[in-house]
């Protein structure tokens, strides 16, 4: 198999993507290149989590002896591949598998285990099922194992279908699944709709939950910051945990935890990726940590299904790239397999054995994975390098940046009216709002009215949504919250006035984007030149055009210890921001121990591979370690996806 | 003259031990200690009480319980009346119910009294009232004729003998599981014994009809003979089995008893006792471990304890007595006294023994001579020490003070041991500390006021939980909670759960007042630490005191658990907002799902419209389960808006034309009512779009209905219906960009350039001219692309020639507008071999434009 060798010159417009040849000389110089930062902290080894999660499971399985049939949740199936393969299922008298389908099953088993998300739809069909047996004379053994933990809800329906007493139900406490060295995800995509959109806090606690379980693992924290309402309420859930718990001194394996909320910072996951890892999500969809690239990339008639994590050696240099400097890179590592596949030559036979015993294997594995990388980046570069991508990354990045607003709308306007991309003009529109603070009524409606057009009237239920969540607002005609607050301050003193503005500012629910950009400097002066083979800052992950708000208050918090010269900030942000010092007494000794410099951040409600990018390049500048827990992987599509309600 | 004090005087006559016994006051008694000749052991038989009650008749004619493990006795004559077992009244009630055949002791201390008609009746030591269960109809038909009450792992037990001579049994009365035991072939009448096993993990009844024995467990009824029965019996008169199930004693009519094991496999011993009549009572009287069985049999005033050997002790006894078995003895209580009755231990054996030369009792002695000052102290150690007993001795001491009742033989024993002690090193102090603490606790249980008579061994395998459980159930709270501090036992099995009885106790106080007792119970609680809150207000509800009840819970710090109690006392308004505080989905789903059952809808709702928490959890139910009270909810709010979004989405789901036609002008209505105009007006449209399509779908046979109105055009278009598309563009008022664009693309998919280039010079295009350019190329059509070059504005000029890939005519356009990046953009795409000139010329042009 010949590796593609290409070469390839990009043309960009400036302060999109910049312009690079890919020279040798280039790719020598790429900051992922560099050693890591000599005294990056060790990781804690996560592995013992999927061990913990194995046992359980195991131990679940046995409580029902015997040959049984397994029905799983479709969404399940994935993380429990990563957990308990298929071997060790049969192991454990699993006799057939299926996926919940919510129709009439085909199972001959006398003993049918399900395992199941606590989803009020499953355990209907599941009672549909009891009953129809009991219709048929028909007599099974049934067992619900609910993960992560049951929900009273469920019993409840269990209870009005009149089963309760036929099926045993159970809980596996699969809270965590660790996706790499630095992911830990509940996958629980469902938690942003549940919890933002729908007000159902029911995950709160099995997020409480997830945080005890590390902290029973891997011993406490010393610090924990957070912002928005579900974090403080996941931390509450958590706290409580903690106090009917037996206390344990141990030396904690982390130092901080960061807990925040996905709507504090709406506008990073609307952005388009261009870090590679973000990018292949985006385009192929990492699903569980792992992608299945399709005949485009293979460059043959069949998908190949690989694992994307630190373990992948090609992939885990370029991951956290800007997707304009992975090309080059990669062909030169091309180049390097190359020669070093060509020291065969010349090679006796004594040589010859050691080359294929010691290197060659490793070679070949390399070289598979390079040439799926290449492949997939070239997938990309045909993709993203077209006109209609640039137009589409300049429109955002002047929303961000609030530049040229009319040329935008016309912009999205076009985009919809040519019916691009249902999502893609969602998004933009939802970027729009909040980088505006709302359209105004006469933009609102007609942009809307087209998008009904071209989507169907349905979207109408997916405007409410966003409105409901704030992603998609129309400016309020008439008095607005400034007149107010000027007409109310005649009236009562000054002091006063702050807090009637908080309270009007938090019904108000406003993104106060332009403010906060303002504010934090998130989005660096234009004109100035951005190296993206080395960058500065964390604006690289978008191409140098914007710093992601969730990352640069995390940088914030750590750097100030605390929210103290952040009240604008956290005002601005509908506030609900806290600081606690954790059970554990942290000495000035123990700042100096590894532990001290690992920060475990929570995103509640998903988190993007830019985002984790943005926290590695962050790490690696401040010498700490991040980890990142969050409720499930999430991008642009699937939040905008989660909003959707043209189904069930 | 209570705890009565008393020594051992060891008189040696042949073959007799003799111990005296002094009491406290002048008067003295002998009681005599026997020792079988060729076995080593002898019984003791030691006063306990004399009994502070005062009882007319003695215990003639009278039902008697008393509860093993030193617990109370009751008797129930007209009156009801529990006693401590010191006699000292606890209780009293005329007894009202119906007729009593059986009383007995739970392993909890509660009093069950059983009646003629098989129900059982619950009553806690202090004589309250707790419940009543029944033993099931056929034992209520038929009638009890006999009962036994048991023990076992599993609880306390009933068994019964009904009229129609069968067996019911509940093996635990927490959880009544009736089990009716299988028919005794032959049986006529009531068998002239029975008693309950426990063999296997299962309750059995041995019965003896006869000569014959049967074993009744749940399935079958198996003969038994107990090997070695003697041969002259001709009925099973009385039958005992021991405190451990382990072994039985059999007594047949000819005076025979015999001793094996329970489950008839070895025999013991069999002894005469040369008495044909019928005895009153028979109990194994044997401790742990012990080689040597022995039981004890009761006629009127005679008790006899029968061994291995063929002799046998008798006592006389003056009164009518009546006999507990212990595990590791039997006590008699009799009208004036109460006495223990038990095997010597063998320490105490080793050391009192007359002459003896263990090592204990030569540790005794010269602990004896060193308080007198006397150098024979040094002799008796140097002889223990040369033997190098001395740690056996300490050892012996130690557990000899242990199975000694009387404060100052316990203190003799122990200060000869720690004397013993001074001369060893490295003996551990565990024992000797711990048999300190334990004694303390015992003497204070023991204590005549108390009336717990625990033998140190009783204690060990009833545990200090179980005794803190026996004290609280008398409520002797200060005592229980000394112990607890004074044996560190952890403050939540300890002191807080004694502090929780009191407080469960103290808010059943009638005659205080609610404040009164709260601040009181928050007072005394304050510091404990794993108080339930909740619980003791639950007990404030269950006395009638819901105000009490509210006040106590707000002491509880976990909202999680005050919601229960909350819904029980019917206080849901509070039991929501305490749920929704708890920030516990599941638990505010309980209270949702509790009041929906429980308040009618109007309330429900209204109760939910101040909790949008709950509301949403409560949406999110109905969403799945019941869309229309989704419906209700919206409409109770006149949330109209919600109610258009519900009927939309409905629309979705409707296969049927007309029907969706109908809930989209439901929708309207709602959207109407809203005064969102917007929606109102989409809807109308997308009705009005329906329609349209169902009429093309009919006449032109093409697949519309359901499409947005982009697609509907497209469609339209891409099969020619141009006049159709035109209709629909008119009637929704479709912008003019889109139609350009939507036609633009369907002409150039069907490559028609001709009508392309008619509809591009039609009018001025709103969407410009450089997607004319960008669509023929993308259909590889270079010419017709070039045709719209011209036309397109200057801002776009460049990127037109780019498309066409007229490289001239871009570089052209880009320097004529002197546009750096438009430029740049340019030079990039140009190749170094072929447009070297080119790029010359706009190399120069940038840097101009850059200096500009």
């Amino acid at each position: 198999m010949q590796l593609p060798l290409v070469g390839v010159t990009v043309m960009l417009e400036r302060n999109v993507l910049q312009v690079y040849p890919a020279a040798e000389s280039v790719v020598g110089s790429l900051h992922m290149a560099h050693t890591e930062w000599r005294d990056a902290p060790e990781l804690p080894d996560f592995s013992l989590l999927k061990r913990l999660a194995r046992d359980q499971l195991i131990f679940l399985l046995e409580q029902l002896p015997g040959k049984k049939d397994l029905f799983i949740d479709a969404d399940l199936m994935s993380p429990l591949d990563r957990i308990a393969n298929v071997t060790i299922l049969k192991q454990h008298e699993v006799d057939k598998l299926y996926k919940v389908e919510l129709k009439p099953i085909v199972s001959s088993s006398d003993q049918l285990c399900f395992l199941i998300r606590p989803r009020i739809q499953t355990v209907k069909w599941i009672s549909d099922l009891v009953n129809a047996d009991k219709v048929a004379g028909r007599f099974r053994r049934y067992k619900i194992i609910f993960t992560p933990q049951k929900f009273y809800a469920c019993e409840t329906v269990l209870e009005e279908q009149g089963v309760y007493g036929d099926v045993t139900t159970d809980e596996w406490n699969f809270y965590i699944l660790p996706l790499d060295d630095d992911i830990l995800s509940l996958e629980l995509p469902e938690f942003f709709r549940d919890n933002f959109l729908e007000g159902d806090q029911r995950w709160v606690t099995t997020a409480g939950s997830a945080l005890h379980l590390l902290q029973s693992v891997y011993g406490s924290f010393s610090k924990v910051y957070g912002i928005g309402r579900c974090a403080k309420m996941v931390y509450e859930s958590w706290r409580e945990l903690m106090e009917e718990g037996e206390q344990r001194t141990r030396q904690p394996e982390f130092a901080k935890v960061f807990l925040v909320d996905r709507d504090v910072d709406f506008v990073t996951p609307l952005c388009s990726q261009v870090v590679y890892e973000g990018l292949v999500d985006d385009l192929f969809r990492i699903k569980c940590g792992s992608v299945e690239f399709g005949p485009d990339v293979t460059s043959s008639d069949k998908s190949i299904k690989v694992m994307l994590n630190s373990q992948d050696k090609v992939f885990s240099e370029i991951r956290n790239e800007h997707f304009s400097n992975v090309f080059g890179f990669l062909s030169q590592k091309a180049k390097n397999l190359q020669t070093a596949y060509d020291k065969r030559r010349g090679m006796d036979i004594q040589q010859m054995k050691a080359f294929v015993s010691d290197e060659l294997k490793g070679l070949k594995q390399e070289h598979r994975l390079l040439s799926l990388h290449i492949g997939a980046s070239e997938s990309m570069m045909k993709k993203k390098t077209k006109q209609d991508f640039q137009e589409l990354l300049k429109t955002e990045h002047s929303l961000l940046e609030g530049f040229e607003i009319r040329e935008c709308i016309t912009y999205i306007e076009e985009h919809i009216n040519r019916q691009v991309s249902m999502i893609d003009s969602l998004r933009l529109l939802c970027l729009l709002s909040i980088t505006e603070n709302g359209l105004l009524s006469k933009d609102y409606r007609s942009l809307k009215a087209q998008y009904l057009q071209s989507y169907g009237i349905k979207h109408l239920l997916t405007f409410a949504n966003l409105r409901q969540l704030g992603l998609l607002e129309e400016q309020q005609a008439g008095e607005t919250l400034t007149v107010m607050e000027s007409k109310v301050g005649k009236l009562v003193n000054d002091k006063t006035v702050g807090k009637l503005t908080d309270a009007f500012s938090s019904l108000a629910k406003k993104s106060n984007f332009r403010a906060l950009s303002k504010r934090l400097a998130l989005v660096p002066k234009s004109g100035e030149e951005y190296d993206l083979r080395v960058p500065r800052d964390m604006a690289y992950v978008f191409s140098g055009a914007y710093i992601p708000l969730s990352c640069k208050l995390i940088e914030q918090v750590l750097e100030r210890d605390g929210w103290t010269g952040l009240e604008e900030v956290t005002r601005m942000l509908n506030g609900q921001e806290f600081a606690v010092t954790g059970g554990s007494s942290s000495s000035e000794a123990r700042n100096k121990t590894d532990a001290q410099r690992i920060v475990l951040v929570m995103f509640l409600g998903g988190c993007t591979f830019s985002e984790i990018s943005a926290l590695r390049f962050l790490g690696k500048e401040r010498g700490c370690r991040f980890i990142v827990v969050t409720t499930a992987i999430t991008n642009s599509a699937r939040l905008l996806e989660a909003l959707l309600d043209n189904h069930a | 003259m209570h705890a009565g004090k008393w020594r051992f005087c060891v008189a040696n006559h042949l073959l007799q031990y003799v111990i005296y016994l002094c009491c406290k006051e002048e008067k003295s008694q002998t009681r005599t200690y026997y020792l079988f000749a060729n076995a080593a052991w002898f019984d003791i038989k030691i006063e306990l009480y004399e009994m502070g009650w005062n009882l007319k008749d003695g215990l003639r004619e009278c039902l008697v319980a008393a509860a093993p493990y030193g617990g109370p006795i009751c008797d129930a004559r007209p009156q009801l009346e529990i006693y401590s077992s010191s006699g000292l009244p606890l209780a009293s009630f005329p007894w009202k119910s119906g007729v009593v055949k059986q009383l007995g002791w739970t392993v909890s201390d509660d009093l069950l009294c059983v009646q003629e008609d098989g129900t059982v009746l619950v009553y806690d030591l202090l004589g309250g009232f707790k419940r009543h269960f029944s033993m099931g109809n056929e034992v209520s038909q038929s009638q009890v004729l006999e009962t036994k009450i048991f023990h076992s792992p599993y609880g306390t037990g009933v068994a019964i003998l009904t009229g129609a001579l069968r067996f019911t049994l509940a093996t635990n009365i927490d959880d009544i599981k009736l089990r009716r035991l299988p028919e005794v072939p032959g049986l006529q009448g009531a068998p002239s014994c029975w008693a309950v096993l426990t063999q296997d993990r299962q309750s059995k009844v041995l019965v003896a009809n006869g000569s014959h024995l049967f074993i009744l467990d749940n399935t079958a009824c198996t003969p038994v003979t107990p090997p070695g029965l003697s041969p002259q019996a001709s009925s099973i008169v009385h039958m005992c089995v021991s405190f451990s199930y382990k072994y039985l004693a059999l007594l047949t009519d000819s005076g025979h008893v015999w001793m094996g094991t329970s489950n008839l496999k070895e025999k013991l011993s069999e002894v005469d006792t040369k008495i044909k009549t019928p005895p009153k009572q028979m109990a194994w009287c044997r401790r742990p471990k012990s080689q040597q069985p022995s039981a004890v049999v009761m006629w009127d005033g005679l008790l006899i304890v029968v061994g291995e050997c063929k002799e046998t002790i008798q006592y006389h006894l003056d009164d009518d007595s009546i006999l507990v078995p212990e595990l590791d003895g039997v006590r008699i209580i009799s009208g004036t006294h109460h006495e223990l009755l038990q095997e010597v231990p063998g320490a105490c054996e080793e050391i009192f023994k007359i002459a003896s030369m263990a090592p204990g009792a030569l540790l005794l002695e010269a602990h004896k001579e060193y308080e007198k000052e006397s150098q024979k102290a040094d002799e008796y150690l140097r002889e223990i020490k040369e033997q190098s007993l001395l740690s056996e001795a300490v050892r012996q001491c130690v557990e000899a003070a242990g199975h000694e009742h009387e404060p100052e033989t316990q203190k003799t024993l122990l200060r000869a041991a720690s004397f013993g002690k001074c001369f060893l090193s490295n003996f551990p102090p565990e024992q000797f500390v711990s048999m300190c603490r334990d004694l303390r606790v015992l003497n204070a249980v023991r204590d005549y006021t108390v009336g717990i008579p625990l033998t140190h061994t009783q204690f060990k395998q009833m545990t200090v939980q179980v005794l803190i459980d026996r004290l609280v159930y008398r409520k002797l709270y200060p005592l229980a909670i000394e112990i607890c501090r004074y044996l560190k036992t952890p403050e939540y099995q300890g002191v807080s759960r004694v502090l929780k009885h009191w407080a469960c106790y103290k808010v059943q106080q009638k005659e205080e007042s609610d404040e009164v007792i709260a601040k009181a119970v928050s007072v005394k609680l304050a510091d404990a630490a794993g108080i339930f809150y909740s619980e003791i207000a639950t007990k404030a509800y269950e006395s009638g005191r819901t105000e009490l009840a509210i006040k106590l819970l707000e002491f509880e710090p976990r909202s999680g658990e005050q919601v229960p109690l909350l819904l029980k006392m019917k206080k849901s308004p509070l039991a929501l907002s305490k749920a929704i505080e708890s920030g516990d989905t599941d638990l505010v789903y309980t209270v949702v799902m509790y009041l929906k059952n429980e308040l009618n809808r109007g309330d429900f709702f209204m109760m939910l419209r101040n909790q949008p928490v709950a509301l949403s959890l409560y949406k999110q139910f109905c969403k799945h389960q019941e869309q229309d009270t989704l419906k209700d909810l919206f409409n109770q709010d006149d949330d109209h808006e919600e109610l258009g979004n519900l009927y939309v989405k409905a629309s979705y789901k409707e296969q049927r034309l007309e029907a969706r036609i109908a809930l989209l002008q439901s929708a309207v209505d709602e959207y109407y009512k809203a005064k969102n105009e917007f929606s109102a007006k989409t809807t109308e449209d997308e009705m009005r779009l329906l329609r349209f399509q169902r009429k093309l779908e009919e006449e032109k046979g093409e697949l519309l209905v359901g499409f947005s109105l982009h697609d509907t055009m497209t469609t339209l278009l891409s099969v020619g219906l141009h006049k159709h598309a035109e209709q629909l563009y008119k009637d929704f008022r479709v912008p003019d960009k889109r139609f350009w664009w939507l036609k633009l693309k369907s002409l150039a998919e069907k490559e028609d350039w001709e009508e392309l280039e008619k509809f591009g010079k039609s009018k001025k295009s709103p969407i410009g001219y450089l997607p004319f350019v960008e669509v023929c190329i993308k259909h590889h059509n270079k010419y017709e692309a070039k045709k719209y070059v011209s036309k397109v504005t200057p801002e776009q000029k460049v990127k037109a020639h780019l498309a066409v890939g007229d490289m001239e005519g871009a570089a052209e356009a880009a320097i004529e507008r002197r546009n750096e990046s438009e430029i740049s953009t340019v030079l990039s795409r140009c190749s170094a071999t072929t447009d070297h000139l080119l790029m010359e010329r706009l190399n120069r042009a940038k840097a101009t434009a850059v200096k500009k």
